[in-house]
């Protein structure tokens, strides 16, 4: 929701602060760009030297919450500013999923985007965070179309798919981005046919308005980036190729033997993603020796998996 | 008459600038070209540039390691003609703050004699937008402001609108930048008005 101030000191300016345009248009802006997690100022000022766009902090890497377990919750607030402090690109924060306490406080602290994540326990089996009340844009993770739009309908200003975490594998990135290419396909196909898209619509738990929206737009309302699992310059590129309009970083920049080069590198190929010879000089960048090792995801009990993390709501 | 116009493709709102330019040129009944620039010999036969929003810093590092950079510096020298907005503008800036106290340093393209503060207003929470009265336009124009940057000093460049006591689009020369978005509007006003100036 909106605000509207009057400036009193600058002859009675009116201005508008959150709006949806503002929300959305922010996320606009770090397209064609690469976000990367971070849990300290000095990584962040990495990242920042490294051509990222944003960075995520957190107080564990995806990778360290898999394998350490227990409940992970919103990063320490000092932590943050101090992140906020180090950088002059737009620092981003998650908060676990439903958790409008944590989202109110990162907003508050005055972040600049709110990943409202699977990465961290989900806190709410019922509901998302009601997100257009903020002044501040959520991005939101997805499996689907359907998950994407339901996010949207809830407020939320950038999606990006939810891929599987913490694991250096980016099959599941993949597996999403491209069922939310079908599904925009599919509703693109039922544009001049309003009683197949409200089935379309009906099946994915969507209001008719939005999914008539995709189907005239023929793309998400919003900034579409890949997540869960990147961890070289040539996953990157690949994701860029599946049309979405970014990437984010989790665990395999601090999670490799080479974050430096390998966080430069994965800009590179996601700037020139259209030219091979540039993905194989980013890719060149890098060894395979220092990727993360990484996780086989087909063998994973769906218990495990990081994704399903309301999924269903 | 085709007008080629150049987009600093490495990073931000690309394909916003893209339809507003050409819906411009719509509007103008010019034959308007956009493509997409992200390597030195790209901007090859070009009649102007448009540098987006995004992060300047990203967009430096990525213009420098591709030689975009120093080549868009040379033509930019000989009067080459570019509308920046926001992070745009910072690259065009002769003097770039990162903070009020910080030192000055100048900007990828130091063509325009302005003094700029990076974030002026704030975090994203304090984007904002607000009707702007600019130079020579009828109606207002509706200025979408996202973690913008401030002109703390105008120079010797003629300010074509301000608010909040800053300038937020100025011109001199072949080059015009705004702090805010026109392209996150239909407004199309602005984008016209860097086309009227290149053929002219």
């Amino acid at each position: 929701m909106s605000q509207k101030k009057v400036l009193k000191e600058y002859g009675d300016v009116e201005i508008s602060l959150g709006t949806t345009n503002l929300k959305r248009g922010f996320a606009k802006m770090v397209k064609h760009g690469v976000v990367m997690d971070v849990t300290n100022p000095t990584q962040a000022g990495i990242a920042e030297d490294a051509g990222a766009v944003a960075v995520m902090i957190l107080d564990r890497l995806p990778a360290d919450i898999r394998a350490q377990g227990g409940v992970a919750r919103m990063a320490t607030v000092q932590a943050i500013k101090e992140v906020i402090d180090a950088v002059s690109i737009p620092v981003m924060a998650k908060c676990r999923i439903g958790h409008t306490e944590e989202a109110l406080l990162l907003q508050e602290i005055g972040v600049d985007m709110i990943d409202e994540s699977e990465v961290l326990t989900p806190a709410n089996d019922a509901s998302h965070v009601w997100k257009w009340p903020f002044t501040v844009p959520f991005v939101n993770g997805c499996r689907n179309l359907g998950e994407a739009l339901r996010r949207i309908e809830e407020g939320s200003a950038m999606i990006r798919t939810k891929g599987e975490a913490g694991t250096g594998n980016v099959a599941e990135a993949i597996r999403h981005m491209r069922l939310v290419n079908k599904g925009i396909r599919e509703v693109v196909a039922t544009k001049d046919d309003p009683q197949e898209l409200m089935i379309l619509a009906r099946e994915m738990k969507v209001s008719y308005e939005t999914a008539k929206k995709v189907a005239d737009i023929g793309r998400l309302p919003v900034v579409n980036f890949a997540a869960g699992g990147i961890a070289t310059p040539a996953d990157a590129a690949m994701m860029m190729r599946m049309h979405c309009d970014g990437v984010f970083v989790g665990s395999g920049i601090y999670k490799s033997l080479d974050p430096e080069r390998r966080a430069e590198a994965i800009v590179y190929a996601v700037t020139h993603w259209e030219d091979d010879a540039k993905v194989l000089e980013a890719q060149s960048m890098v060894s395979e020796r220092n990727s993360m090792a990484g996780l086989d995801i087909e063998s994973m009990a769906d218990e495990n998996k990081i994704q399903m993390r309301g999924a269903n709501l | 008459m085709v007008l080629k116009i150049g987009l600093l493709g490495l990073q931000g709102a690309i394909e916003e600038h893209e339809v507003a330019v050409m819906n411009a040129g719509r509007t103008l009944g010019l034959e308007v070209q956009v493509s997409r620039v992200t390597l030195p010999e790209q901007l090859e036969g070009l009649d102007g540039i448009i540098l987006p929003g995004g992060e300047s810093t990203a967009m430096i590092k990525q213009g420098t390691r591709s030689g975009l950079l120093p080549k868009l510096n040379s033509m930019l020298a000989q009067n080459f003609p570019a509308f920046g907005t926001c992070a745009g503008a910072i690259l065009l800036s002769k003097k770039v703050r990162r903070t009020e106290d910080s030192p000055v340093t100048q900007g990828a393209f130091p063509f325009l004699d302005i003094e700029i503060l990076r974030n002026g207003y704030g975090s994203q929470r304090d984007s904002f937008s607000t009707d702007l009265m600019i130079k020579g336009f009828e109606e207002p124009f509706e200025g979408v402001f996202i973690r913008a940057p401030i002109i703390s000093e105008p120079g010797t460049s003629e300010v074509l609108a301000s608010t909040r006591g800053y300038p937020v689009f100025v011109r001199s020369g072949k080059i015009m930048v705004t702090t805010f978005h026109p392209e996150l509007t239909e407004d199309t006003r602005i984008h016209s008005l860097f086309l009227k100036s290149i053929i002219e």
